[in-house]
């Protein structure tokens, strides 16, 4: 016996899986805007391959691995983003001292690093600005990890990259978000 | 086995997540004997992943959806191309 093959309602995309995709996308693209552009584009796609749907899988999870080759394409745009993508430079990068902390972007003491501080509310509207100072791909990261508690493999299997590619881009974020609430909130 | 300090801040900071080896343990701690700036970046990425800890449940209970506008501004879409 031939399995129950499953069918395609556009007339229900949006009723039925738009909330789905959206909060799929958000948690990885946190930009409504982009985030509602991307649902968008999965349903035209949708409709333009509805021809090579076989029935094989659900209507959602057909939509969500659209969906995925959609924010795999996204991740590889920002990252190709030349000189606007890179984050500042910690440290030196070549000749005698590559590695060592450049002077100036190295930890300073911190006055106010009190645990009473940390309850502040303002610190979350400072760390927000600084994470949204990263420059596309490192907040797209930083934020897959840190904010939203992704595993390891999990990023690396939906972004295409290699675990230790993973660590360089969330260690060069660190740095950069330290250095900003050194600056923002830690000194003051 | 002697670690940079881009290298060992590095190892710091995939243990934030609880994800470096025993090896990469080592070498951390032995870069951290010898080296102040290191030992007070380690200091302040404890407090810094309490920080991010915490934005990370407040980002939890804020839901971000779509409005009742633009989901039928995408129906309307969808059916012109249909």
């Amino acid at each position: 016996m031939a399995q129950k093959k499953h069918t395609l309602n556009p007339d229900k995309w949006v009723q039925q899986h738009a909330d789905y995709l959206f909060n799929y996308t958000i948690g990885r693209i946190n930009n409504h805007d982009l985030a509602k552009d991307l649902v968008q584009e999965t349903f035209f796609a949708g409709l333009k391959a509805m021809d090579n749907f076989q029935g094989l899988a659900s209507e959602r999870t057909w939509l969500i691995s659209i969906l995925k080759r959609k924010i795999i394409d996204y991740y590889r745009k920002i990252n190709s983003i030349k000189g606007k993508a890179e984050v500042k430079m910690n440290f030196y990068s070549d000749g005698e001292r590559e590695g060592e902390w450049i002077e100036e972007r190295a930890p300073a003491n911190w006055n106010n690093e009190t645990d009473k501080n940390i309850e502040n509310k303002e610190l979350n509207l400072v760390l927000e600005k600084c994470i949204g100072n990263l420059p596309e791909k490192y907040e797209m990261v930083f934020r897959m990890k840190t904010i939203q508690q992704f595993e390891t493999e999990e990023i690396c299997k939906e972004l295409d990259i290699t675990s230790s590619n993973l660590w360089v881009i969330i260690h060069r974020a660190r740095t950069q978000l330290r250095k900003c609430m050194e600056d923002n909130w830690f000194k003051n | 086995m002697k670690l940079n300090c881009d290298q060992a801040t590095t190892i710091c900071d995939k243990s934030q997540y609880g994800e470096v080896s025993l090896l990469e343990r080592i070498k951390l701690s032995l870069h951290l004997f010898l080296c102040k700036k290191c030992g007070k970046y380690t200091k302040q990425n404890v407090i810094l992943t309490t920080c991010y800890e915490k934005q990370a449940q407040l980002e939890k209970m804020k839901k971000d959806c779509l409005s009742a506008t633009e989901k039928q501004c995408l129906e309307k879409d969808i059916k012109e191309k249909l």
